[in-house]
């Protein structure tokens, strides 16, 4: 009976690991065969049957991925307005969240409510809009365009993210500071944010990742090829070379794997602030 | 704390000093100062942010519908023509524009589903004390930190009819279609084809919010039921699901209202095409403004589908709302 059971248990763990290898197997051989492609001389991308171990590999998608078309300068301008819309965002979004946490005051549930609303709102539903008014702000064609309608978007959901983070800090911690005198501004730099690492470097994630990874604001303010962030460039080599899928995936490669590095470096952060929306909401 | 403040503080004379202890020694601080830094501060915390945030969001979303009811002259210096509702009664007698809803219903009925049933199904999987949990967790994860860009290309390259390896697995290793099928340049395929990447990216998300919410529900309830000899499929059904009924109706309302918003993936693997046979509400909005710069007709697109949304997200927060909320 008992032997039984114990055989049982292991059939059903075997039963649920085949499952899982073979789920998690569709999710990784579309990213394998883009590597496999992105090491693939071009005249073999289309190739059938195709090579899953290429033959002669090369890395020359890579080289000339990352040396034509200001490849390099497309990555750096990623890097800054990412690096740029997360510093002001994670700062304007922790001021507001202190405020809304901490505070009590004439027409705070009419802001919250508001802010809800931009939480639901979709962005692309307001991209004309946005457009008009960054051609109004004079903001077209530029990567302050980009810093200034991503630090916009992301402010709603880092705010209500943080707010609740910090209704969680003890109240007393706060009360003791006040007693020495330290003013709202003070408690907020020395207590709440020191306190709050953990949400912050979940909000940074996010709102970098946002960035880095956006698309269509970009393709609609753009047009100044000097000007291009990642996403673009490889949807215009897409456009350019429509046949040279190994390129395509060298630029992916280049663009995805720091992401990946940043999701598995910050995997707790990552899953707590998914999590939490739901959860809480 | 200097010992001088306690001798301060049992100096007080000050009445009207808020109750708390704490409160009653900030005394040598002029209290009219503090009573005004204390209440003026949540403003000064929110305006920087509330600025930017009325600017960029609150701002467009009241614009889009004023520009919804005009002839939008995009050249400066031209009126633009009040013409009411005209754009929505247009909308009402665009055939394109009722195939890009029902494409978008189709691409809704297919992949909201799909990522319930599967992220559950993985989330239960996963939900028990078993080897290389963190790992599966990665791996199902790993589709919906990458961007929609690269994964569309991805796509488009796995479904091409020539070299495709969709099409040499199915035509060449399976032979269950008789020819290489044409994926992208007809409707249906290609909606099953959008449907596919649209499923794929997202079961890690739904898969990551039900294991959470999997892990909140009491164990022993899980046991007693066992030892009263119930199946693994009836204690899904009579203990876990009831517990997490309000996050499945969470992430049903977020993946319908994400069905909405296809856009990147259609117009990087169709375009919309061919002659907007795939055209989804977004990539006709986007083309109405952007290609033919007829900003009035996008954006009453663009609004009808805003109401839509709203009224989703409301509703759900009215019926799974949890105390403690502001407001």
């Amino acid at each position: 009976m008992v032997v039984g059971s114990v055989r049982r248990e292991r059939a059903v763990m075997s039963a649920r690991l085949a499952l899982l290898l073979l789920g998690a197997a569709v999710m990784v051989v579309p990213f394998a065969y883009m590597l496999v492609t992105s090491f693939k001389p071009n005249a073999l991308v289309l190739e059938v049957p195709p090579q899953f171990i290429p033959h002669h590999p090369t890395s020359a998608n890579y080289v000339q991925a990352w040396t034509s078309n200001k490849f390099e300068h497309y990555f750096f301008n990623s890097l800054t307005v990412a690096a740029v819309t997360t510093a002001l965002s994670v700062l304007l979004s922790s001021m507001m969240a202190y405020a809304f946490a901490r505070f009590r005051f004439p027409g705070r549930r009419l802001l919250f409510g508001l802010l809800l609303i931009g939480l639901m709102v979709p962005t692309m539903m307001l991209i004309i809009p946005q457009f008009l008014l960054a051609k109004h702000l004079h903001l077209l064609d530029s990567l302050s365009g980009l810093v200034f309608f991503y630090t916009g978007g992301t402010l709603a959901l880092n705010t209500f993210l943080l707010r609740s983070f910090f209704q969680d800090i003890p109240r007393e911690l706060e009360e003791a500071m006040v007693v020495d005198g330290a003013g709202p501004w003070k408690r907020y730099r020395r207590l709440i944010m020191p306190l709050s690492r953990p949400a912050l470097a979940t909000v940074a994630i996010f709102s970098f990742l946002a960035s880095w990874d956006e698309f269509v604001w970009a393709l609609t303010i753009i047009n100044d090829p000097d000007k291009r962030t990642l996403p673009i460039a490889i949807a215009l080599f897409q456009g350019q070379h429509s046949t040279s899928w190994g390129l395509v995936f060298a630029a992916s490669a280049i663009a995805v794997v720091p992401v990946i590095a940043i999701f598995i470096a910050f995997q707790r952060q990552f899953v707590s602030g998914i999590t939490s929306g739901a959860l809480k909401a | 704390m200097p010992p001088n403040r306690l001798t301060d503080f049992s100096n007080s004379s000050s009445p009207s000093v808020r109750r708390s202890a704490a409160a009653l020694r900030l005394r040598e601080v002029s209290r009219s100062r503090i009573g005004f830094q204390e209440r003026a501060a949540p403003y000064l915390f929110l305006a920087p942010g509330f600025f930017l945030f009325t600017l960029v969001v609150l701002y467009p979303i009241a614009r889009a519908f004023q520009i919804s009811l005009y002839k939008w002259a995009l050249v400066p210096g031209v009126a633009s023509d009040f013409i009411g509702l005209s754009n929505y009664s247009r909308a009402i007698h665009d055939p394109i524009f009722w195939r890009a809803l029902t494409n978008t219903g189709v691409y809704m009925a297919v992949t909201v589903p799909a990522q319930i049933v599967i992220g559950m199904a993985v989330a239960v999987l996963l939900d028990a004390r078993m080897p290389a949990r963190a790992f599966f967790r990665t791996i199902y994860y790993l589709p919906v930190v990458t961007s929609w860009v690269v994964v569309s290309l991805l796509f488009r390259y796995l479904f091409l009819t020539n070299g495709g390896l969709i099409n040499w697995v199915l035509h060449d290793g399976m032979h269950v279609t008789p020819h290489n099928v044409d994926w992208l340049g007809q409707r249906w395929t290609a909606m099953a084809a959008i449907s596919v990447l649209g499923v794929w990216k997202g079961i890690g998300w739904s898969m990551i919010i039900f294991l959470a919410a999997l892990q909140t529900v009491p164990r022993d309830l899980h046991e007693a039921a066992a030892v009263d000899g119930a199946s693994a499929w009836r204690r899904f059904r009579a203990v876990s699901l009831p517990a997490i009924r309000a996050i499945v109706a969470f992430v049903f309302v977020m993946l319908v209202i994400g069905g909405f918003n296809v856009f990147i993936s259609v117009l990087l693997m169709t375009h919309g095409g061919p002659l907007d046979e795939t055209q989804v509400l977004l990539t006709y909005m986007y083309q109405q403004a952007f290609s033919f710069l007829d900003f009035g007709y996008g954006s009453a697109i663009a609004f009808t589908l805003t109401m839509i949304v709203l009224a989703l997200s409301v509703a759900q927060l009215r019926l799974f709302r949890r105390p403690g909320e502001v407001g």
